[in-house]
């Protein structure tokens, strides 16, 4: 590898909103074509947008989440081309004055990339090719979006990874977006350049257009790496231009050069007038911020002292922490809420998809229920994981599943008695076991733990076995 | 001058004409007068008859109803009302029913106006003359060998011809108040922000706002009431407009007020006109008002910043023009690019076609600061020169255009002249002032001379009293035209 890889993204996200950022209409995915439009959606004569507060609100979350500055004055911009799915001929953008700027996003190494910027602006519409026609969908039309332009501060394929997820999982938790790439909720564009190790200015970048997926951002960027390493190599020069990931071949293809780059004549919009951002409301937007991620992290790992894996399992998906959370708030041992969730439940999830949706049958209170059991040394973790099984099942709470005998504790004399029983009932495997055959005493083990239905402490049951042999 | 509104809103509630025979007078009116002047380009007559209608069966039952209830009405071609083809007079157009009523004609349909038809225009609001619509031109009612004035050319004819009792224009650089001026109408340009603009066809959105153009100010008065106000519609629609009635209070007195006159508005017109509107001065100077001498230097600037803010964001505001959703497609293409170019081509007339280019030039990178930053810089010294200025004197009064109406076909061999005759009314626009309009003589060939009267922003109520005061004395010697609708 003679070359460093200099990586910038650009982000966008759809925003949660209910309506959408320019008129009433709902944000709603799906939903038959062109039904959640009005006259602002499809850009009829004479109608004009009105700005959403609360896309102002939500982008300053954003903002606030990766530690930009707020504008305190932002305005909007139009950015002109012409294309089917934009009704106006116009996107309703920002061009000089963003909501937020110079921000970052801290990778588990402590590394920073910076953010250079976020804004506001409004989806397109979707075109759909059927029998020889184009036809226009404008559901998607209006619906706020936020920009997110990273510096070029990212160096390797991992640091690019890392940086969206890291992202996905900060625009989630403060619930401004769902960034479900495979529904086009969160999309990247990535500027790459190649530069010689130890080489301070940049080369000539080529931009990658909508990767709608990691592992297409990932194959692209090992793909252009290659290809632009080998024009350097050969001692050409990269062109600076627009290209495109092709998922079929593998491949990035050019889509246009510099020289066809737009000219986009940005001005501002008048029919939206100028907002001032007071700092009473950036204030409020502070307070309303969520526990952010990396926080939640470390409280996981620091104060409920859970391992380092566990802990950056449940928080990766915001639902699973969320749920977690609920649970130990009523007071349940975080160890064994935990170990139920990353052990017991986490498996029945196969997708991301699943694990990121996190639906279940059962709620807080009900799994709460069953780990204060277990807290209390009521059951143990054998008969909590069980039932925990036919919980999820059936959606029930556990006490319709857990017996009287469960529940029962094991007198202490009744598992001396059996122990002995076992003992003296297993001769061969006594012997076996003083022969130096450790595993012979499994199977006493195993004669009480069957015989008290699992209840019996199995390290105390051992405990006592191993002192009866010896002193036989 | 009696309000004509308020005058046959008498007769419509005491009983002496219903609301169907005043429409259907109007409707017949039009069938007479309108060929000649063609201010119409759409007649509603069945909608007319129906509200008219209603609006019998409102007064039978005793219901107290809006001074413009049941008075017949018609709106400038580029604002919409649902299902009824609206089309700014523009081939591009042709064919589109909006699916949506203009907040104005929200306001006025609820107060129980009579919508008797579209009026004429230049196409997109795009003129001074009525001339470049795709329907023909419209013709003076004072004399059918001038134009009209524009770009609300039909709406200030019906008017002028008694074909509708009032009508509603838009001002982007005069076209309320430079048609009013020729053919001897009151026209109000309201203060930006003031009377919601969703529903009315963007020209220029920063500098655009609807008004009326009506017989006498107190109609102007009347009618601005009705459609003033905020809308959650309007971004740029004001909730600080006042919310009381401006026609209540237009007999005050003008004495003490401050009249200001800028030397610079006096310096390039005729001089019939520099001596009508100094007349209206002393009239003001008679009933005790203080003229003030103040400056507008920057008003020699003012045609080149609006024709490039106005032509810049119309080149983005006509760019959903492109015969895919509504309106106009070119018949013959190759692709989806060639269609919109060719449709676009096809479409859009000549003036037009030439504002986009120029909108789309100044805003393109490489001549954005050279133009469009520069227009907007000046914009800004314009507006805190007219601050300044109003520390002075409570009102300006100029005139309306450097001269009478233009002959007919003039204008288009003469396109610099006729940008350049915007001059005077082209300020109010960049600040964003209200301004009323009104006849204060004529000229040599008995074509009406216009003044206009400059307020602060949303001091409606000074200019309108001021304008009140100087119709009241009588001195414009314009009378109403005998054709149409005399009632």
């Amino acid at each position: 590898m003679k070359y460093e890889m200099v990586v910038g993204l650009e982000t966008h996200a759809e925003l949660s909103t209910q309506s959408k950022i320019f008129c009433g209409c709902p944000t709603d995915f799906g939903g038959e074509p062109n039904t959640h439009c009005c006259p602002v959606c499809t850009g009829e004569p004479g109608s004009l947008p009105i700005l959403n507060k609360k896309v102002l609100e939500y982008a300053i979350k954003a903002g606030l989440a990766t530690h930009c500055a707020i504008s305190r004055t932002t305005h909007m911009d139009r950015k002109n081309y012409v294309y089917p799915d934009l009704p106006k001929a116009y996107q309703i953008s920002q061009f000089d004055e963003p909501i937020c700027k110079q921000g970052y996003i801290e990778l588990d190494s402590g590394k920073r990339i910076g953010i250079t910027r976020i804004h506001i602006e409004e989806d397109a519409g979707k075109l759909v090719h059927d029998g020889g026609y184009t036809y226009v969908d404008y559901n998607r039309g209006g619906v706020p979006l936020i920009e997110i332009v990273s510096e070029p501060d990212i160096r390797s394929i991992d640091e690019a990874r890392e940086y969206v997820e890291k992202l996905r999982l900060i625009l989630r938790h403060i619930g401004v977006s769902d960034c479900k790439m495979q529904e086009g909720s969160m999309r990247c564009d990535v500027n790459i350049s190649l530069r010689p190790f130890g080489k301070s200015e940049f080369g000539i970048r080529a931009e990658i257009k909508n990767m709608n997926s990691l592992s297409f951002m990932e194959k692209a960027l090992a793909y252009e790496y290659e290809r632009q390493a080998d024009l350097l190599d050969s001692g050409e020069q990269v062109v600076q231009e627009t290209r495109r990931y092709s998922e079929s071949t593998g491949a990035t293809e050019s889509m246009r050069g510099k020289e066809d780059a737009q000219d986009y004549r940005y001005f501002r919009e008048p029919d939206i007038l100028q907002v001032d951002v007071s700092e009473a409301f950036i204030q409020r937007v502070k307070d309303s911020l969520p526990e952010l991620p990396k926080d939640k992290q470390t409280r996981y790992t620091t104060q409920l002292e859970l391992p380092f894996t566990e802990a950056a399992l449940l928080v990766k998906y915001k639902n699973i922490s969320d749920f977690f959370d609920a649970v130990i708030a009523t007071g349940a041992s975080a160890k064994n809420a935990c170990n139920l969730i990353v052990g017991q439940i986490f498996r029945g999830f196969n997708t991301e998809e699943e694990k990121e949706q996190f639906s279940l049958s059962i709620n807080a209170a009900q799994l709460a229920e069953l780990i204060k059991l277990l807290d209390s040394g009521k059951i143990n973790a054998n008969i909590a994981r069980l039932t925990l099984v036919k919980m999820l099942e059936s959606g029930e709470g556990c006490m319709n599943f857990l017996t009287a005998s469960d529940l029962a504790s094991v007198d202490a004399s009744e598992v001396e008695r059996l122990c002995k029983e076992a003992v003296d009932n297993n001769p061969k495997a006594v012997a076996d076991y003083l022969g130096g055959k450790e595993a012979a005493l499994k199977a006493l083990l195993g004669y009480v733990m069957r015989a008290t239905r699992g209840k019996a402490n199995a390290v105390e049951v051992e405990n006592i076995i191993k002192n009866m042999i010896k002193a036989v | 001058m009696e309000s004509k509104i308020l005058s046959l809103g008498a007769k419509l509630r005491r009983g002496e004409i219903t609301c169907t025979e005043l429409t259907q007078q109007y409707l017949q009116a039009i069938q007479t007068e309108d060929p000649s002047v063609h201010a119409y380009v759409k007649v509603t007559s069945e909608q007319a008859l129906q509200q008219a209608a209603a609006i019998d069966a409102a007064f039978m039952r005793g219901e107290e109803l809006n001074p413009l209830a049941g008075i017949p009405m018609a709106i400038k071609d580029n604002m919409t009302i649902k299902g009824i083809e609206t089309t700014c007079c523009s081939k591009i157009l042709q064919g589109y029913k909006p699916t949506y009523h203009a907040s104005v004609w929200e306001k006025l349909s609820k107060a129980g106006a009579v919508l008797l038809g579209k009026t004429n225009m230049d196409e997109f609001a795009m003129g001074s003359t009525c001339e470049s619509s795709r329907f023909g031109p419209t013709y003076n009612p004072r004399n059918l060998s001038y134009v009209p004035g524009g770009s609300s050319g039909g709406s200030a004819a019906a008017v002028a011809a008694n074909t509708a009792v009032y009508a509603l224009g838009s001002d982007t650089g005069g076209s309320i108040r430079q048609p009013a001026g020729f053919c001897g109408i009151v026209g109000l340009k309201p203060t930006y922000g003031a009377v919601s603009r969703y529903g009315l066809i963007a020209y220029a959105s920063s500098l655009d706002q609807i008004g009326p153009l009506t017989p006498t100010v107190k109609d102007a008065a009347l009618v601005f009431d009705a459609i003033k106000g905020y809308d959650t519609k309007d971004h740029t629609s004001r909730k600080d407009i006042p919310a009381t009635s401006v026609a209540d209070k237009l007999n005050r007195s003008v004495k003490g007020k401050r009249l200001g006159v800028a030397k610079e508005y006096f310096e390039d017109l005729d001089s019939g006109m520099k001596d009508a509107v100094y007349q209206a001065i002393a009239h003001y100077e008679s009933e005790g008002a203080q003229i003030v001498e103040v400056e507008l230097p920057l008003l020699k600037h003012a045609v080149p910043v609006y024709y490039i803010l106005a032509c810049a964001e119309a080149s983005s505001n006509l760019g959903r023009y492109d015969g895919i959703r509504y309106g106009f497609r070119a018949e013959k293409y190759t692709d989806i690019n060639d269609m919109i170019m060719r449709t676009r081509s096809e479409g859009f007339g000549k003036e037009v076609q030439r504002r986009i280019m120029l909108g789309t030039y100044v805003l393109s990178s490489g001549y954005f600061d050279a133009y469009y930053k520069k227009a907007q810089l000046l914009r800004n010294q314009i507006i805190s020169s007219f601050d300044t200025l109003f520390t002075k004197c409570d009102a300006l009064v100029a005139p309306i255009a450097p001269r009478t109406a233009f002959p007919l076909n003039y204008a288009s061999d003469n396109i610099i002249e006729t940008y350049l005759s915007d001059i005077y009314t082209v300020p109010v626009n960049i600040a964003g002032l209200p301004a009323v309009s009104l006849p204060c003589g004529k000229d040599a060939k008995g074509l009406p001379i216009g003044m206009q009267l400059i307020g602060k922003q949303f001091d409606e109520e000074t200019i309108l009293n001021l304008a009140a005061n100087f119709e009241r004395s009588g001195r414009a010697g314009i009378e109403p035209l005998s054709k149409g609708v005399r009632l």
